[in-house]
Protein backbone atom coordinates (compact mmCIF):
# COMPACT_ATOMS: atom_id res chain seq x y z
CA UNK A 1 0.00 0.00 0.00
CA UNK A 2 1.52 3.35 -1.10
CA UNK A 3 0.83 6.31 1.83
CA UNK A 4 -0.33 9.19 0.92
CA UNK A 5 2.03 12.33 0.72
CA UNK A 6 0.27 14.44 3.54
CA UNK A 7 0.11 10.94 5.55
CA UNK A 8 4.27 10.51 4.95
CA UNK A 9 4.66 14.03 5.96
CA UNK A 10 2.63 13.61 9.13
CA UNK A 11 4.73 10.50 10.05
CA UNK A 12 7.88 11.81 9.58
CA UNK A 13 6.89 14.94 11.59
CA UNK A 14 6.07 12.94 14.29
CA UNK A 15 9.41 10.83 14.79
CA UNK A 16 10.87 14.38 14.79
CA UNK A 17 8.59 15.56 17.80
CA UNK A 18 8.71 12.23 19.71
CA UNK A 19 12.00 12.72 20.91
CA UNK A 20 11.65 16.29 21.91
CA UNK A 21 8.38 15.58 23.57
CA UNK A 22 9.42 12.23 25.57
CA UNK A 23 12.13 14.92 27.45
CA UNK A 24 9.36 17.02 28.21
CA UNK A 25 6.51 14.73 29.15
CA UNK A 26 8.76 12.56 31.26
CA UNK A 27 10.63 14.74 33.28
CA UNK A 28 8.04 17.89 33.19
CA UNK A 29 4.52 16.67 32.41
CA UNK A 30 5.01 13.55 34.30
CA UNK A 31 6.53 15.03 37.83
CA UNK A 32 3.98 17.83 37.96
CA UNK A 33 1.26 14.97 37.91
CA UNK A 34 3.67 13.23 40.19
CA UNK A 35 4.10 15.91 43.25
CA UNK A 36 0.38 15.74 43.42
CA UNK A 37 0.37 12.01 44.21
CA UNK A 38 3.17 12.60 46.64
CA UNK A 39 1.44 15.54 48.53
CA UNK A 40 -1.50 13.26 49.00
CA UNK A 41 1.28 10.90 50.99
CA UNK A 42 3.01 10.69 54.24
CA UNK A 43 6.78 10.21 53.22
CA UNK A 44 9.47 11.15 54.89
CA UNK A 45 12.65 10.20 53.05
CA UNK A 46 14.94 9.28 56.58
CA UNK A 47 12.14 7.09 57.50
CA UNK A 48 11.52 4.52 54.88
CA UNK A 49 9.99 1.97 57.00
CA UNK A 50 7.06 4.10 57.24
CA UNK A 51 6.52 3.48 53.36
CA UNK A 52 3.82 5.96 52.18
CA UNK A 53 0.46 5.81 53.49
CA UNK A 54 -2.01 7.50 51.43
CA UNK A 55 -3.61 10.52 54.05
CA UNK A 56 -6.01 12.28 51.94
CA UNK A 57 -5.97 15.72 52.32
CA UNK A 58 -4.16 16.06 55.60
CA UNK A 59 -0.84 17.94 53.81
CA UNK A 60 -2.87 20.51 52.72
CA UNK A 61 -4.62 21.11 55.74
CA UNK A 62 -1.50 21.09 57.69
CA UNK A 63 0.31 23.79 55.19
CA UNK A 64 -2.91 26.27 55.54
CA UNK A 65 -2.25 26.04 59.24
CA UNK A 66 1.36 26.72 58.99
CA UNK A 67 2.55 30.14 59.56
CA UNK A 68 6.13 29.87 57.77
CA UNK A 69 4.44 28.80 54.70
CA UNK A 70 1.81 31.31 54.69
CA UNK A 71 4.19 33.78 55.60
CA UNK A 72 6.69 32.86 52.76
CA UNK A 73 3.91 33.34 50.47
CA UNK A 74 3.11 36.70 51.03
CA UNK A 75 6.67 37.15 50.86
CA UNK A 76 6.74 35.75 47.42
CA UNK A 77 4.10 37.74 46.37
CA UNK A 78 6.21 40.59 48.19
CA UNK A 79 9.41 40.09 45.84
CA UNK A 80 7.34 39.37 42.98
CA UNK A 81 5.34 42.79 42.99
CA UNK A 82 8.35 45.07 43.90
CA UNK A 83 10.78 43.18 41.39
CA UNK A 84 9.13 43.42 38.35
CA UNK A 85 7.61 46.82 38.88
CA UNK A 86 11.36 47.85 39.25
CA UNK A 87 12.58 45.53 36.30
CA UNK A 88 10.03 47.04 34.12
CA UNK A 89 10.29 50.93 34.90
CA UNK A 90 14.15 50.63 34.86
CA UNK A 91 14.00 48.04 31.69
CA UNK A 92 11.58 50.69 29.80
CA UNK A 93 14.05 53.47 31.03
CA UNK A 94 16.91 51.39 29.29
CA UNK A 95 15.39 50.70 26.72
CA UNK A 96 14.20 54.21 25.79
CA UNK A 97 17.92 55.54 26.00
CA UNK A 98 19.11 52.46 23.77
CA UNK A 99 16.68 52.85 21.08
CA UNK A 100 18.64 56.00 20.20
CA UNK A 101 21.09 56.92 18.04
CA UNK A 102 24.21 57.78 19.72
CA UNK A 103 27.96 57.00 19.29
CA UNK A 104 28.75 53.71 21.46
CA UNK A 105 25.44 52.39 21.58
CA UNK A 106 26.69 48.92 20.82
CA UNK A 107 28.89 49.06 23.88
CA UNK A 108 26.06 50.09 26.09
CA UNK A 109 23.94 47.55 24.86
CA UNK A 110 26.59 44.47 25.75
CA UNK A 111 27.21 46.67 28.94
CA UNK A 112 23.80 46.14 30.23
CA UNK A 113 23.81 42.59 29.04
CA UNK A 114 26.59 41.69 31.55
CA UNK A 115 24.49 41.64 34.58
CA UNK A 116 22.52 39.46 32.46
CA UNK A 117 25.32 37.35 32.20
CA UNK A 118 26.37 36.55 35.11
CA UNK A 119 25.77 33.37 37.47
CA UNK A 120 22.69 33.88 39.33
CA UNK A 121 25.00 32.34 42.58
CA UNK A 122 28.09 34.94 41.51
CA UNK A 123 25.82 37.75 41.70
CA UNK A 124 24.19 36.87 45.23
CA UNK A 125 28.00 36.32 46.37
CA UNK A 126 28.71 39.81 44.82
CA UNK A 127 25.89 41.86 46.55
CA UNK A 128 26.77 39.74 49.67
CA UNK A 129 29.52 40.55 49.87
CA UNK A 130 28.84 44.32 48.83
CA UNK A 131 25.58 44.49 52.03
CA UNK A 132 28.40 42.97 54.09
CA UNK A 133 27.98 44.12 58.01
CA UNK A 134 32.40 44.56 58.78
CA UNK A 135 34.10 45.08 55.50
CA UNK A 136 30.74 46.23 52.40
CA UNK A 137 30.79 48.82 50.32
CA UNK A 138 27.41 49.83 51.42
CA UNK A 139 28.70 50.24 55.00
CA UNK A 140 31.54 52.31 53.78
CA UNK A 141 29.03 54.51 51.38
CA UNK A 142 26.90 55.11 54.22
CA UNK A 143 29.27 55.65 57.02
CA UNK A 144 33.17 56.02 55.71
CA UNK A 145 35.31 54.82 58.22
CA UNK A 146 33.10 54.88 61.71
CA UNK A 147 33.03 51.04 61.39
CA UNK A 148 30.97 51.49 64.80
CA UNK A 149 28.06 52.67 62.97
CA UNK A 150 27.92 49.30 60.31
CA UNK A 151 24.95 47.92 59.79
CA UNK A 152 24.55 44.11 59.38
CA UNK A 153 22.54 44.92 56.35
CA UNK A 154 21.21 41.11 55.98
CA UNK A 155 20.96 40.63 59.11
CA UNK A 156 17.76 42.90 59.57
CA UNK A 157 14.39 41.98 58.29
CA UNK A 158 13.82 44.53 56.36
CA UNK A 159 17.22 45.72 54.92
CA UNK A 160 17.80 41.79 54.00
CA UNK A 161 14.55 41.61 51.44
CA UNK A 162 15.50 45.00 50.21
CA UNK A 163 18.87 43.66 49.66
CA UNK A 164 17.54 40.58 47.79
CA UNK A 165 15.28 43.04 45.67
CA UNK A 166 17.97 45.22 44.40
CA UNK A 167 20.08 42.01 43.45
CA UNK A 168 17.18 40.78 41.33
CA UNK A 169 17.00 44.24 39.89
CA UNK A 170 20.21 45.16 39.18
CA UNK A 171 20.45 41.87 37.09
CA UNK A 172 17.34 41.01 35.28
CA UNK A 173 16.46 44.94 34.46
CA UNK A 174 18.48 44.25 31.36
CA UNK A 175 16.37 41.28 30.40
CA UNK A 176 12.86 43.47 30.76
CA UNK A 177 15.03 46.68 28.59
CA UNK A 178 15.60 44.08 25.46
CA UNK A 179 12.01 42.67 25.03
CA UNK A 180 10.86 45.99 25.82
CA UNK A 181 13.54 47.63 22.86
CA UNK A 182 12.28 45.06 20.24
CA UNK A 183 8.70 46.40 20.69
CA UNK A 184 10.11 50.23 20.52
CA UNK A 185 11.70 49.01 16.68
CA UNK A 186 8.26 48.06 15.76
CA UNK A 187 6.95 51.22 16.28
CA UNK A 188 7.32 53.71 12.44
CA UNK A 189 9.28 56.78 12.27
CA UNK A 190 6.34 58.71 10.75
CA UNK A 191 4.25 58.40 13.81
CA UNK A 192 6.28 60.83 15.58
CA UNK A 193 7.31 62.93 12.70
CA UNK A 194 3.09 63.33 12.57
CA UNK A 195 2.62 63.50 16.20
CA UNK A 196 5.76 66.43 16.04
CA UNK A 197 4.02 68.31 12.97
CA UNK A 198 0.88 68.56 14.94
CA UNK A 199 2.87 70.28 17.74
CA UNK A 200 2.67 67.56 20.68
CA UNK A 201 5.15 67.51 23.58
CA UNK A 202 7.65 64.61 23.74
CA UNK A 203 6.13 63.18 26.74
CA UNK A 204 2.49 63.68 24.86
CA UNK A 205 4.51 61.46 22.41
CA UNK A 206 5.63 59.01 24.83
CA UNK A 207 1.80 58.71 26.78
CA UNK A 208 -0.20 58.76 23.06
CA UNK A 209 1.88 56.53 20.75
CA UNK A 210 5.11 54.94 22.72
CA UNK A 211 3.19 53.87 25.69
CA UNK A 212 -0.05 51.82 23.37
CA UNK A 213 2.34 50.41 20.91
CA UNK A 214 4.77 48.77 23.27
CA UNK A 215 1.89 47.41 25.59
CA UNK A 216 1.89 43.90 24.51
CA UNK A 217 5.84 44.26 24.71
CA UNK A 218 5.53 45.10 27.96
CA UNK A 219 3.20 42.77 28.94
CA UNK A 220 5.28 39.69 27.40
CA UNK A 221 8.30 41.34 29.77
CA UNK A 222 6.27 41.48 32.78
CA UNK A 223 4.86 37.82 32.15
CA UNK A 224 8.53 36.56 31.90
CA UNK A 225 9.65 38.51 34.74
CA UNK A 226 6.80 37.24 37.02
CA UNK A 227 7.28 33.30 36.53
CA UNK A 228 10.69 34.00 36.70
CA UNK A 229 10.55 35.91 40.02
CA UNK A 230 8.38 33.67 41.33
CA UNK A 231 11.38 31.25 40.99
CA UNK A 232 13.57 33.09 43.28
CA UNK A 233 15.65 30.34 45.37
CA UNK A 234 19.60 31.46 44.24
CA UNK A 235 19.65 34.49 46.07
CA UNK A 236 17.98 33.64 48.81
CA UNK A 237 19.85 30.65 49.16
CA UNK A 238 23.49 32.40 48.99
CA UNK A 239 22.54 35.98 50.61
CA UNK A 240 19.79 34.86 53.43
CA UNK A 241 18.98 31.29 53.77
CA UNK A 242 15.21 32.79 54.40
CA UNK A 243 16.39 34.43 57.15
CA UNK A 244 16.62 36.75 59.81
CA UNK A 245 13.70 35.14 61.53
CA UNK A 246 11.95 33.92 57.98
CA UNK A 247 11.84 37.23 56.89
CA UNK A 248 13.10 36.63 53.63
CA UNK A 249 12.11 33.00 53.11
CA UNK A 250 10.18 32.63 49.64
CA UNK A 251 8.31 29.21 48.52
CA UNK A 252 10.96 27.60 46.71
CA UNK A 253 13.22 28.15 49.36
CA UNK A 254 11.05 26.65 51.61
CA UNK A 255 9.79 23.83 49.90
CA UNK A 256 13.12 22.88 49.26
CA UNK A 257 14.19 23.04 52.60
CA UNK A 258 10.85 20.78 53.61
CA UNK A 259 11.66 18.12 50.85
CA UNK A 260 15.55 17.90 50.36
CA UNK A 261 16.79 19.32 54.20
CA UNK A 262 13.96 17.96 56.21
CA UNK A 263 12.93 14.83 54.01
CA UNK A 264 9.09 15.52 54.36
CA UNK A 265 8.59 14.70 50.64
CA UNK A 266 4.83 14.74 50.97
CA UNK A 267 4.18 17.68 52.69
CA UNK A 268 6.70 19.53 50.57
CA UNK A 269 4.84 18.67 47.87
CA UNK A 270 2.17 20.21 48.53
CA UNK A 271 3.92 23.74 48.44
CA UNK A 272 5.07 22.65 45.04
CA UNK A 273 1.68 22.09 44.04
CA UNK A 274 0.39 25.13 45.39
CA UNK A 275 3.20 27.05 43.55
CA UNK A 276 2.21 25.48 40.43
CA UNK A 277 -1.16 26.20 40.40
CA UNK A 278 -0.30 29.69 41.50
CA UNK A 279 1.98 30.68 38.26
CA UNK A 280 -0.40 28.53 36.37
CA UNK A 281 -3.08 31.13 36.96
CA UNK A 282 -1.07 33.98 36.45
CA UNK A 283 0.89 32.63 33.31
CA UNK A 284 -2.57 32.35 31.48
CA UNK A 285 -4.23 35.51 32.98
CA UNK A 286 -1.34 37.38 31.30
CA UNK A 287 -1.03 34.80 28.47
CA UNK A 288 -5.21 36.36 28.09
CA UNK A 289 -4.02 39.56 28.36
CA UNK A 290 -1.21 39.64 25.42
CA UNK A 291 -3.68 37.56 22.99
CA UNK A 292 -6.06 40.31 23.40
CA UNK A 293 -3.81 43.23 22.97
CA UNK A 294 -2.07 41.98 20.36
CA UNK A 295 -5.64 41.09 19.05
CA UNK A 296 -6.59 44.89 18.81
CA UNK A 297 -3.14 45.92 17.72
CA UNK A 298 -4.22 44.22 14.35
CA UNK A 299 -7.55 45.47 14.35
CA UNK B 1 20.61 70.49 28.53
CA UNK B 2 18.42 67.84 27.34
CA UNK B 3 21.63 66.48 25.51
CA UNK B 4 23.48 66.76 28.97
CA UNK B 5 20.54 64.50 30.76
CA UNK B 6 20.84 61.98 28.16
CA UNK B 7 24.67 61.59 28.58
CA UNK B 8 24.08 61.26 32.17
CA UNK B 9 21.30 58.29 32.01
CA UNK B 10 23.52 56.24 29.24
CA UNK B 11 26.34 56.85 31.77
CA UNK B 12 24.92 56.19 34.82
CA UNK B 13 23.52 53.04 33.25
CA UNK B 14 26.73 51.40 31.95
CA UNK B 15 28.14 52.47 35.57
CA UNK B 16 25.57 50.45 37.63
CA UNK B 17 25.48 47.54 35.21
CA UNK B 18 29.13 47.40 35.45
CA UNK B 19 30.45 48.41 38.73
CA UNK B 20 29.42 45.96 41.01
CA UNK B 21 31.02 43.06 39.11
CA UNK B 22 34.08 45.30 38.69
CA UNK B 23 34.25 45.43 41.99
CA UNK B 24 34.33 41.63 42.90
CA UNK B 25 36.88 41.02 40.38
CA UNK B 26 39.06 43.74 41.94
CA UNK B 27 38.51 41.59 45.23
CA UNK B 28 39.93 38.86 43.48
CA UNK B 29 43.16 40.12 43.35
CA UNK B 30 43.61 41.44 46.44
CA UNK B 31 45.53 39.71 49.56
CA UNK B 32 43.06 39.18 52.38
CA UNK B 33 44.51 41.69 54.67
CA UNK B 34 43.91 44.14 51.66
CA UNK B 35 40.02 42.94 51.68
CA UNK B 36 39.13 43.35 54.90
CA UNK B 37 40.64 46.72 55.50
CA UNK B 38 39.08 50.28 55.90
CA UNK B 39 38.44 51.97 54.05
CA UNK B 40 38.65 49.83 51.28
CA UNK B 41 41.30 49.38 49.01
CA UNK B 42 40.68 50.67 45.86
CA UNK B 43 43.73 49.51 43.72
CA UNK B 44 44.67 45.63 44.58
CA UNK B 45 48.37 44.49 44.67
CA UNK B 46 47.36 42.07 42.13
CA UNK B 47 48.27 39.08 43.61
CA UNK B 48 46.74 36.25 42.21
CA UNK B 49 47.17 34.36 45.41
CA UNK B 50 42.77 33.64 45.70
CA UNK B 51 43.44 32.30 42.22
CA UNK B 52 46.14 29.75 43.24
CA UNK B 53 44.47 29.10 46.65
CA UNK B 54 40.98 28.51 44.85
CA UNK B 55 42.74 25.86 42.51
CA UNK B 56 44.57 23.98 45.41
CA UNK B 57 42.54 24.37 48.25
CA UNK B 58 39.02 24.32 46.79
CA UNK B 59 39.67 21.81 43.46
CA UNK B 60 38.25 25.32 41.09
CA UNK B 61 39.33 23.44 37.92
CA UNK B 62 37.48 20.49 39.19
CA UNK B 63 34.48 22.62 39.28
CA UNK B 64 35.42 24.16 36.13
CA UNK B 65 35.64 20.58 33.98
CA UNK B 66 31.99 19.57 35.11
CA UNK B 67 30.60 22.72 34.36
CA UNK B 68 32.14 22.46 30.98
CA UNK B 69 30.97 18.92 30.39
CA UNK B 70 27.62 19.23 31.71
CA UNK B 71 26.67 22.50 30.00
CA UNK B 72 28.08 21.39 26.77
CA UNK B 73 26.49 17.98 26.60
CA UNK B 74 23.06 20.04 27.54
CA UNK B 75 23.97 22.17 24.58
CA UNK B 76 24.83 19.52 22.14
CA UNK B 77 21.50 17.67 22.66
CA UNK B 78 19.07 20.22 23.44
CA UNK B 79 19.97 21.53 20.16
CA UNK B 80 19.84 18.20 18.27
CA UNK B 81 16.73 17.77 19.83
CA UNK B 82 14.97 21.68 18.60
CA UNK B 83 16.45 21.03 15.34
CA UNK B 84 14.28 17.94 14.52
CA UNK B 85 11.08 19.36 16.89
CA UNK B 86 11.71 23.01 15.46
CA UNK B 87 11.81 22.12 11.88
CA UNK B 88 8.31 19.63 12.09
CA UNK B 89 6.54 22.24 14.14
CA UNK B 90 7.51 25.32 12.19
CA UNK B 91 7.48 23.81 8.61
CA UNK B 92 5.66 20.63 8.50
CA UNK B 93 1.55 19.72 8.20
CA UNK B 94 0.49 18.81 12.01
CA UNK B 95 -2.59 18.45 13.87
CA UNK B 96 -2.05 20.01 17.02
CA UNK B 97 0.83 22.84 16.37
CA UNK B 98 -1.15 25.34 18.79
CA UNK B 99 -1.15 22.72 21.29
CA UNK B 100 2.53 21.60 21.25
CA UNK B 101 4.51 24.57 21.10
CA UNK B 102 1.74 26.44 24.09
CA UNK B 103 2.75 22.90 26.04
CA UNK B 104 6.60 23.65 25.61
CA UNK B 105 6.04 27.69 26.63
CA UNK B 106 3.90 26.33 29.90
CA UNK B 107 7.12 23.97 30.61
CA UNK B 108 9.40 26.44 30.22
CA UNK B 109 7.58 28.61 32.96
CA UNK B 110 7.45 25.65 35.30
CA UNK B 111 8.60 26.86 39.00
CA UNK B 112 11.29 24.11 39.48
CA UNK B 113 9.81 23.27 42.66
CA UNK B 114 6.99 21.99 41.11
CA UNK B 115 8.89 18.94 39.71
CA UNK B 116 11.84 18.95 41.78
CA UNK B 117 11.03 16.34 44.52
CA UNK B 118 9.39 13.42 41.34
CA UNK B 119 12.67 14.74 39.42
CA UNK B 120 14.68 13.88 42.04
CA UNK B 121 12.88 10.32 42.92
CA UNK B 122 12.46 9.06 39.14
CA UNK B 123 16.61 9.75 39.20
CA UNK B 124 17.24 8.43 43.05
CA UNK B 125 15.19 4.90 41.15
CA UNK B 126 17.48 5.09 38.49
CA UNK B 127 20.55 5.07 40.23
CA UNK B 128 21.49 8.44 38.48
CA UNK B 129 21.77 11.06 41.39
CA UNK B 130 25.45 12.42 41.76
CA UNK B 131 25.81 11.40 37.81
CA UNK B 132 26.51 13.85 35.06
CA UNK B 133 23.30 12.10 32.70
CA UNK B 134 21.07 12.55 36.25
CA UNK B 135 21.74 16.40 35.66
CA UNK B 136 21.86 16.90 32.15
CA UNK B 137 18.71 14.91 31.91
CA UNK B 138 16.56 18.02 33.29
CA UNK B 139 18.70 20.39 31.83
CA UNK B 140 18.00 19.51 28.11
CA UNK B 141 14.06 18.77 29.55
CA UNK B 142 13.97 22.54 31.04
CA UNK B 143 15.90 24.21 27.74
CA UNK B 144 13.48 22.35 25.25
CA UNK B 145 11.32 24.78 25.45
CA UNK B 146 13.56 27.58 24.51
CA UNK B 147 15.80 25.66 22.02
CA UNK B 148 12.20 24.93 20.02
CA UNK B 149 10.81 28.17 19.94
CA UNK B 150 14.03 29.81 18.79
CA UNK B 151 14.99 27.42 15.86
CA UNK B 152 10.83 27.35 15.34
CA UNK B 153 11.04 30.96 14.74
CA UNK B 154 13.91 30.76 12.19
CA UNK B 155 13.25 27.78 10.69
CA UNK B 156 9.56 29.45 9.68
CA UNK B 157 11.17 32.33 7.91
CA UNK B 158 13.35 30.47 5.54
CA UNK B 159 11.71 30.95 1.79
CA UNK B 160 9.55 27.94 0.97
CA UNK B 161 10.62 27.34 -2.83
CA UNK B 162 14.26 26.25 -1.61
CA UNK B 163 12.34 23.36 0.27
CA UNK B 164 10.26 22.76 -2.88
CA UNK B 165 13.53 22.94 -5.11
CA UNK B 166 15.25 20.49 -3.11
CA UNK B 167 11.95 18.03 -2.52
CA UNK B 168 12.08 18.30 -6.67
CA UNK B 169 15.41 17.37 -7.13
CA UNK B 170 14.26 13.98 -5.08
CA UNK B 171 15.75 14.65 -1.74
CA UNK B 172 13.93 12.95 1.03
CA UNK B 173 12.36 14.87 3.96
CA UNK B 174 15.28 14.10 6.38
CA UNK B 175 17.88 14.93 2.98
CA UNK B 176 16.33 18.30 2.66
CA UNK B 177 16.33 18.80 6.35
CA UNK B 178 19.87 18.11 7.15
CA UNK B 179 21.77 19.04 4.27
CA UNK B 180 19.47 22.31 3.27
CA UNK B 181 17.11 23.65 5.98
CA UNK B 182 20.29 23.34 9.00
CA UNK B 183 22.52 25.25 6.81
CA UNK B 184 20.07 27.58 6.67
CA UNK B 185 18.99 28.33 10.06
CA UNK B 186 22.75 28.09 11.06
CA UNK B 187 22.29 31.71 12.89
CA UNK B 188 19.24 30.65 14.39
CA UNK B 189 20.86 26.96 15.61
CA UNK B 190 23.54 29.40 16.94
CA UNK B 191 21.71 31.89 19.17
CA UNK B 192 19.73 29.06 20.91
CA UNK B 193 23.38 27.39 21.71
CA UNK B 194 24.66 30.67 23.43
CA UNK B 195 21.47 31.07 25.43
CA UNK B 196 21.11 27.09 26.34
CA UNK B 197 24.75 27.16 27.13
CA UNK B 198 24.24 29.95 29.75
CA UNK B 199 21.27 28.56 31.42
CA UNK B 200 22.98 25.29 31.84
CA UNK B 201 26.38 27.08 32.76
CA UNK B 202 24.10 28.93 35.86
CA UNK B 203 21.85 26.67 36.95
CA UNK B 204 21.83 26.21 40.55
CA UNK B 205 18.85 24.70 41.65
CA UNK B 206 18.85 21.46 40.26
CA UNK B 207 22.44 21.00 40.70
CA UNK B 208 22.31 21.47 44.36
CA UNK B 209 19.73 18.61 44.70
CA UNK B 210 21.03 16.30 42.07
CA UNK B 211 24.83 16.94 42.79
CA UNK B 212 25.23 16.38 46.41
CA UNK B 213 29.19 14.39 45.99
CA UNK B 214 31.31 17.62 45.93
CA UNK B 215 33.67 15.37 42.80
CA UNK B 216 30.73 15.84 40.67
CA UNK B 217 29.33 19.34 41.51
CA UNK B 218 29.41 22.23 39.20
CA UNK B 219 30.91 25.77 39.30
CA UNK B 220 27.40 27.51 40.61
CA UNK B 221 27.19 24.92 43.65
CA UNK B 222 30.92 25.45 44.58
CA UNK B 223 31.07 29.18 44.70
CA UNK B 224 27.57 29.21 46.82
CA UNK B 225 29.16 26.06 49.63
CA UNK B 226 32.73 27.57 49.70
CA UNK B 227 33.63 27.62 53.49
CA UNK B 228 36.40 28.76 55.02
CA UNK B 229 37.62 27.86 58.63
CA UNK B 230 36.74 31.03 60.32
CA UNK B 231 35.58 33.64 58.14
CA UNK B 232 34.06 33.33 54.24
CA UNK B 233 36.78 33.31 51.85
CA UNK B 234 36.03 35.97 50.38
CA UNK B 235 39.05 36.35 48.09
CA UNK B 236 38.86 32.42 46.67
CA UNK B 237 34.96 33.10 46.03
CA UNK B 238 35.36 35.83 44.21
CA UNK B 239 38.55 34.41 41.99
CA UNK B 240 35.92 31.56 41.38
CA UNK B 241 33.18 34.10 40.46
CA UNK B 242 35.54 35.69 37.71
CA UNK B 243 36.52 32.37 36.66
CA UNK B 244 32.57 31.86 36.50
CA UNK B 245 32.37 34.54 34.90
CA UNK B 246 34.25 35.68 31.95
CA UNK B 247 33.94 33.45 29.91
CA UNK B 248 29.85 34.70 29.80
CA UNK B 249 31.44 37.86 29.27
CA UNK B 250 33.29 37.24 26.59
CA UNK B 251 30.55 35.21 24.92
CA UNK B 252 28.23 38.87 25.63
CA UNK B 253 30.83 40.92 24.11
CA UNK B 254 31.29 38.80 21.02
CA UNK B 255 27.82 37.69 20.46
CA UNK B 256 25.41 40.28 21.74
CA UNK B 257 23.46 40.44 18.40
CA UNK B 258 22.55 36.96 18.34
CA UNK B 259 21.73 36.99 21.87
CA UNK B 260 19.57 39.72 21.58
CA UNK B 261 17.68 38.13 18.62
CA UNK B 262 17.17 35.35 20.66
CA UNK B 263 16.10 36.60 23.64
CA UNK B 264 13.51 39.10 22.32
CA UNK B 265 12.60 36.45 19.26
CA UNK B 266 9.38 35.32 21.21
CA UNK B 267 8.87 39.05 21.75
CA UNK B 268 7.90 40.48 18.23
CA UNK B 269 6.09 37.71 17.16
Amino acid sequence: MKLSLIARERIFASSLLVPCFLFVVFFALYPVSYSFFLSLHKIILGLPSLGQPFVGLDNYRDLFHDQVARHSLSNTLLFVFLSTFFELLFGLIIALVINRQFRGRGLVRAAILVPWAIPTVVSSQMWRFIFNDKYGLVNFLFYGSHTSLYAAWLANPLTAFAAIVIADVWKTSSFAALIILAGLQLIPDELYEAAEMDGASEWQQFTQITLPLIKPALLIALLFRTMDAFRVFDLVFVMTQGGPGDSTNVLQFYGYKKIFAEGLMGYGSTISVLVFFITFIIALFYLKLIGTSLFQEKQ
Amino acid sequence: MKKALFHITVFVIVVLSLLPFLWFVNTSLKTSLEITSIPPVFIPSGTVQSYVSAMKDYNLLHYVANSVYVAGATTVITIFLSVLAGYALARLRIKYKGLLMGSLLLVSMFPQISIAGPVWRILDGLGWLNSYQGLIIPYVTLTLPLGVWILASFFSELPQELEDAARIDGCGHLQTLLRIMVPLAAPGVFTAAILIFIYAWNEFFFALLIMTRQTVQTLPVGIALFQGQFTLPWGEIAAASTVATVPLVLIVLLFQKQIVRGLSSGAIK
